[in-house]
């Protein structure tokens, strides 16, 4: 079952690395001083280069190339244009493609847009419902708060392949729901295996990420500030409009950094819940990369993904340049 | 008035969070095969979830993964914790980026990057790769939770040992090592419920003949749910509540001994 098959070289280069190490260590023992902590760091710096830094190298090389290794840019243009290669190989046979009716295939470049905009919705709607739960919990006079913390962790504690498939006994055509409504003398309803239903797990899974930055914002927040506000006259809405909201912009950004980016690039949920009807990014990457085995495209998909990613992150950053209220999880 | 509104919306909500799971660990105690009714109480959907080779062999798998991923991890990022933290200030910074890159890289290009990795040294996907890229995902954790104690350390104690004689080593072992062990071990059981709960780096870093738990699940989701699958998921859900509570008593204690002034 432990099936472990390394090439030759491999097993050199980790050789090598070990004997380097133990160099570095040999040159750095003093007399009676010992080994200079710093260096404690090498073994984790190494693995890190092999690990996390080629790796990803290696998705910028395939990106870039084609399946001989050569230069080149197509696999860009496979992105916006997913009919690219068939059409170039229609002229190749001396066809004209225009003539076939060969239009530029939109699929991915729809798939991207799609993924975004769910990833938009799904961030409102955990914002919309997270933030008065986290205000809820915060308030001072509510003893429960940090119980009701912990009530809010615990369901994340479940596996999440588990927690989306138990969406489908309730939404699918014999679950629960449709049982109850026919219970009920209702007439069923077609839950699951569209847009809506991809969207209810999403904001299934990632609400709690939006509700513990805001939370941890709002219950650091010195309440003699909201006190002070009402003092000199102001309505509760305007103190919380002028004093409580602005002073949990921190844990806000952090919340939609922590739900957007797993929403984006989120796959499976859409298999389960969405059925064959709805792709999202992720999907699309996993489906190039397994499905139709093209490493190259697969790897430009990903690069763009990981543009996008690092973009709305900067974005984020010139709002809150601390990174408060995501230091928690 | 206002503070029944507040209460009930959060009953709703987290209505909304637990319904799926009471209803998903009901299911795996009803007797029939049907999801919707119920047909009595019944253990049996447990008793197959240990007849089945596929789903013993995934456990098996699962727990020494998540095991040795931890251990491994517990130790790089540890050593790793205090060489950063030893570091001066240009190289420690550097070190720090290198640490935040895979916390904020997508699980999907993690797996992903580490599978182009594995195919592009020839190395054979199972389950050695498997815990190459667990160890991989858990050291950042690691040395995140080992810094904080290590900054909290007073630095003089160290040299102090060091000026009362001690060997750099023994005063790693006596000083530093005992007082950062809780960070240490907050990583070690942040690894392992990490490691038990992954399914994306899982899936990319691994061959369709040594599956974990959560591949299997994902490969049965597929086929159809099977009850003995809802039978598994109570199982995993407790479990890792056992622990992730232990993590939390741990935390709290820390807290305690924190506030109450406890240097030790």
């Amino acid at each position: 079952m432990i099936s472990m098959r390394f090439p030759p070289w491999a097993i050199g280069a980790m050789i090598l690395g070990l004997a380097g190490f133990a160099v570095m260590v040999a040159a750095n023992v003093r007399q009676n001083r010992g080994v200079k902590r710093s260096l404690f760091a090498y073994p984790y710096s190494l693995w890190m280069v092999v690990f996390t830094i080629i790796p990803l190298l290696l998705i910028a090389y395939y990106a870039f190339t084609d399946r001989s290794g050569q230069f080149t840019l197509e696999n860009f243009r496979t992105f916006w244009d997913s009919n690219h290669e068939m059409n170039k190989q229609l002229a190749e046979l001396g066809f004209d493609p225009a003539a076939l009716g060969g239009a530029r295939g939109t699929v991915n470049v729809d798939t991207l847009v799609y993924s975004l905009w769910m990833a938009f919705l799904c961030t409102v709607i955990c914002l919309f419902l997270g933030y008065p739960a986290a205000l809820f919990m915060a308030d001072r006079q509510f003893r429960l708060g940090a119980t009701l913390v912990i009530l809010f962790i615990i369901p994340m504690w479940m596996n999440f392949l588990l927690r989306t498939i138990a969406w489908m006994s309730l939404l699918e055509d014999n679950g629960l729901i449709n049982s109850i409504l026919t219970a009920l003398g209702l007439p069923r309803m077609q839950l699951m295996y569209n847009s809506q239903a991809v969207l209810l797990g999403m904001v299934y899974n990632y609400l709690p990420f939006m509700v513990f930055p805001v939370y941890n914002a709002l219950s650091k927040q010195d309440y003699r500030l909201s006190e002070a506000a009402m003092d000199l006259g102001a309505s509760p809405i305007l103190t919380f409009w002028r004093v409580t909201m602005p002073l949990s912009l921190p844990g806000v950004i952090s919340g939609i950094t922590m739900v957007f980016m797993p929403s984006v690039t989120t796959f499976f949920i859409p298999r389960v819940l969405g059925g064959g009807n709805t792709e999202m990014f992720g999907d699309l990457i996993e489906r190039t990369f397994l499905s139709a085995d093209n490493w190259n495209v697969g790897s430009a998909l990903s690069l763009i993904m990981m543009v996008l990613i690092l973009m709305s992150l900067t974005l984020l950053r010139k709002v809150d340049p601390e990174g408060e209220g995501g230091s928690t999880i | 008035m206002t503070k029944f509104i507040k209460r009930g919306y959060l009953v709703l909500v987290l209505l909304f969070l637990y319904v799926p799971i009471v209803v998903l660990i009901l299911q795996s105690f009803n007797a029939g095969v049907s999801r919707a009714k119920w047909e009595g109480f019944s253990l049996k959907w447990y008793a197959d979830l240990f007849q089945s080779p596929a789903i013993t062999n995934a456990l098996y798998i699962t727990v020494t993964i998540a095991l040795l991923a931890s251990f491994f991890a517990t130790i790089i990022g540890t050593a790793a914790a205090i060489g950063i933290h030893a570091m001066r200030r240009r190289p420690q910074a550097a070190m720090m980026t290198l640490t935040n890159i895979p916390m904020t890289m997508p699980d999907i290009v993690t797996g992903i990057s580490l599978m182009l990795l594995f195919i592009f040294t020839r190395v054979q996907r199972g389950y050695v790769t498997m815990l190459l890229a667990h160890i991989t995902f858990n050291i950042p954790y690691v040395i995140l939770s080992v810094l904080p104690k290590l900054k909290q350390m007073n630095r003089h104690s160290y040299e102090a040992a060091l000026d009362l004689g001690a060997t750099p080593g023994y005063a790693l072992r006596k000083v530093i090592l005992p007082f950062v062990m809780p960070g240490v071990i907050t990583g070690a059981l942040l690894s392992f419920t990490l490691s038990l709960d992954d399914f994306t780096i899982s899936y990319f870093t691994t061959s369709p003949l040594v599956q974990n738990l959560s591949t299997l699940i994902y490969s049965e989701a597929r086929k159809g749910i099977k009850p003995t699958m809802n039978a598994l998921s109570a199982l995993m859900f407790v479990a890792l509540l056992i622990l992730l509570l232990a993590i939390n008593r741990r935390a709290n204690k820390a807290q305690e001994t924190k506030t109450n002034g406890g240097t030790r």
